[in-house]
């Protein structure tokens, strides 16, 4: 039987009392967001931030825990965002959502910041470890070379292969963590082409490759077409995640069609709807999934919302977590 | 009102749907033309709407409900009042042919008319950018018309203002998109009867005297392929408004004036995944940010020809320098590469809320004396630019 583990994607909301603590500490305007440089009363406030957002989880029961991600101003964006390379310069749209990054311009060679390191050190600090594993979250290569944009590399293909020798170089100085997510939403949105599809595979397993964790490439926001999923199969990973939520028959499509890896993600909640799904509907949903994939059976199957959870208000945010937590502890004592 | 929904590229568009004096249909701009008007030439001047809140004016909203003080919601109505007639005549004074309020009274675009809708609750702010947050409202429940919406603003506005009065309006895609759909099975469904709602707006609005309503879809640069749904929202807007003649219905429908005006605000985005199907749309002028893209838009809108009124982006409302009026000029002038001057509206990009006060009045100062700067030249033949051009005298 499977074991199901109920996790998130990261970027959790801020705390109310935080987004006007920090509003009011650090500004509105671009120029005053995170680039790594923050004072003290800044880094105070996020250690805060961190230690509400774990106890919203550790409270929930989430077999997993992130750091939060709190400080990610530029959502996913946010590991370019603090490198030395790299300028920050207008607000551009994140994916076709309401929601706003500054555009990453990497204007030099990247060299890793361990910023994302920092953070999860300070977040393993404030964790039981035994009973609340740590998850990583980082965005996958492909999506953060979408996202940004290359004065440096000069062609695609470099550039991918650029951001995933960067994001490895994070991800060799993380202190242990049980899992680590790569956040791959633009494989949906704004596809490879051919040849870049195997490129970007590739940068992925690179990543990958970089960490003892259990490694799950997550998408969202509909399926990734066949040939770029196909690809993406050739890629060294423990877990591929789909957004069931938004297109749950392409991403049956590829998994039948194609198979998939030993374990599953499967994004369940709606991570972008204040509607809470009853753990009733989405135990229903496991079933639905496992009924309809029944020449596999899942080592481990990650439960967890579609997208991030910062587009939710944090009350439903954290309703959500309760969710995922019940339905996957559900579902081990009905099998148990 | 039209059947079914055309697809791009169907014959017949122009000419089917005559929307302005020029191609045919019911002049809706000529009335906004001052009496004492200097040139032949007319170059529509207006705003897209928002304007930064004075100060006082934001820190009054803050005392409301705080037991400190003694300052309750007659006071905050007069605050409001206050507000809306100084910016009004800033409006005035900054040279505008049609004016508005600035939108003093509203907090947010989507949270104002949601807190007047019933079957919408507010659960908390979710983060848009950086530490900017929007109290994102989830539908819960059928939504219906609840208390007024603009009805009050519009009369206030009218009443003090010299100038004619522009009314700009979340539209119902807007209202949909930037909501959390709990209720309905999808949030095509849900813009459908919020475009029912807008329609009842307008309406009233129409009758209290409103001649130039602009509707405001900004998400539709968010989610473009969209785009027949929004279309299908704005026949619901219009039906029995005088507008729907825009698109071949008939005019002045239950005895509603045929001259309203009815714009469409869309910011942001990617023109060109819309372009050409809004010109089916039932509106007579797309409202449209240009100048902080420095106009590298605009050749979608050449191919195929513009058949709407252009109001076009000749200041960017998101950088704090206050162009200077040469520039302005130029700006005005790529308008004419995609509509002549008679259907060319003068605007900003975009609402100029988030900027200084004193920059947002100086690029209204501006973008007005670039305007009739533009306008003298052309009475005087000298402007040489697409459809502006004279022809030659060979």
């Amino acid at each position: 039987m499977t074991e199901l583990v109920a996790t998130t994607p990261g970027l959790l909301p801020l705390p109310g009392w935080a987004k006007e603590e920090l509003s009011d500490l650090k500004g509105h305007q671009k120029s005053d967001l995170i680039d790594g440089t923050e004072g003290a009363d800044v880094t105070e406030a996020y250690e805060r931030v961190r230690a509400e957002e774990i106890e919203w989880q550790t409270e929930a029961g989430l077999d997993r825990v992130v750091e939060g991600q709190g400080r990610w101003d530029d959502n996913i964006a946010h590991p370019l965002a603090v490198a030395d390379a790299v300028d920050t310069r207008g607000i551009v749209r994140y994916y076709d959502n309401n929601n706003f990054y500054r555009e990453p311009v990497v204007v030099d060679e990247l060299a890793p910041t361990g910023d994302a390191a920092d953070e999860l050190t300070a977040a393993a600090g404030v964790l039981d470890a035994e009973s609340s594993p740590l998850q990583a979250v980082l965005p996958g290569p492909y999506s953060l070379s979408d996202l940004a944009t290359d004065e440096h590399y000069g062609d695609e293909a470099a550039f991918v292969e650029a951001v995933a020798e960067f994001l490895t170089g994070e991800v060799e100085q993380f202190p242990d963590v049980e899992t680590l997510f790569l956040l791959e939403p633009s494989l949906v949105e704004n596809p490879p082409e051919d040849g870049l599809d195997e490129r970007a595979s590739e940068a992925i397993d690179h990543v990958a490759a970089a960490t003892d964790a259990d490694v799950v490439c997550h998408t969202c926001w509909g399926a990734v077409p066949e040939k770029a999923y196909a690809h993406l199969m050739d890629a060294d990973l423990d877990a591929i995640g789909f957004d069931f939520v938004s297109d749950h028959e392409t991403n049956l499509y590829n998994v039948t069609e194609y198979g998939t890896t030993d374990d599953i993600a499967l994004g369940l909640v709606d991570g972008q709807n204040t509607r809470v799904e009853s753990v009733g509907t989405v135990r229903d949903r496991i079933e639905w999934v496992n009924e309809q994939i029944p020449s596999q059976e899942f080592e481990t199957t990650y439960l967890t919302t579609n997208t991030e959870l910062f587009y939710l208000p944090v009350n439903r945010a954290r309703e959500k977590l309760d969710v995922l937590a019940r339905a996957a502890a559900g579902e081990e004592e009905v099998t148990a | 009102m039209s059947d079914g929904w055309p697809e791009a590229g169907d014959s017949g568009r122009g000419s089917q749907t005559p929307t302005t004096a020029a191609d045919g249909g019911a002049d809706v701009r000529e009335q906004f033309r001052p009496d004492d008007h200097p040139t032949d030439h007319f170059l529509l001047t207006t705003v897209v709407g928002s304007y930064p809140k004075p100060k006082w004016l934001n820190r009054s909203e803050d005392l409301v409900g705080d037991e400190e003080y003694d300052f309750d919601e007659e006071h905050i109505q007069e605050a409001h009042d206050d507000a809306a007639r100084l910016i009004t005549e800033e409006h005035e004074r900054a040279g505008l042919d049609v004016v508005c309020d600035g939108e003093m009274r509203r907090n947010e675009m989507v949270e104002y008319f949601a807190h007047r809708i019933d079957g919408y609750e507010f659960n908390g702010p979710v983060k848009v950018w950086g530490h900017n947050y929007f109290d994102k409202p989830s539908v819960v429940d059928e939504v219906s018309y609840g208390e007024q919406w603009l009805v009050e603003e519009f009369e206030f506005t009218s009443g003090v203002a010299a100038r004619p009065v522009k009314v700009p309006i979340t539209g119902p895609y807007t209202l949909a998109n930037w909501s959390f759909n709990e209720h309905y099975e999808d949030e095509e469904t849900l813009a459908y009867e919020l475009a029912d709602l807008v329609n009842e707006e307008i309406e009233a609005l129409v009758d209290a005297g409103a001649r130039y309503i602009q509707i405001d879809e900004p998400a539709l640069a968010t989610t473009p392929d969209d785009h027949a749904i929004v279309g299908e929202c704005l026949e619901r807007i219009v039906d029995g408004v005088s507008a729907s003649g825009a698109n071949g219905g008939s005019l002045g429908t239950d005895g509603v004036p045929a001259d309203v005006r009815l714009g469409l605000h869309v910011c942001y985005g990617d023109y060109s995944r819309i372009y050409p199907e809004v010109l089916d749309f039932p509106v007579h002028e797309f409202d449209l940010e240009l100048a902080n893209g420095d106009y590298e838009q605009v050749p979608v809108f050449q191919d195929p020809e513009f058949t709407k009124d252009l109001a076009l982006g000749v200041v960017d409302a998101h950088t704090a320098e206050v162009e200077p009026v040469e520039v302005i000029k130029e700006n005005i002038k790529k308008g004419f590469e995609i509509v002549p001057p008679e259907r060319l509206t003068i605007s900003p990009d975009c609402g100029l809320k988030l900027l200084p006060r004193e920059i947002a009045y100086g690029k209204m100062e501006n973008m007005v004396r670039a305007a009739r700067e533009i306008e003298r030249e052309l009475d005087a033949g000298e402007v040489d630019v697409g459809f502006a051009a004279t022809p030659a005298d060979d």
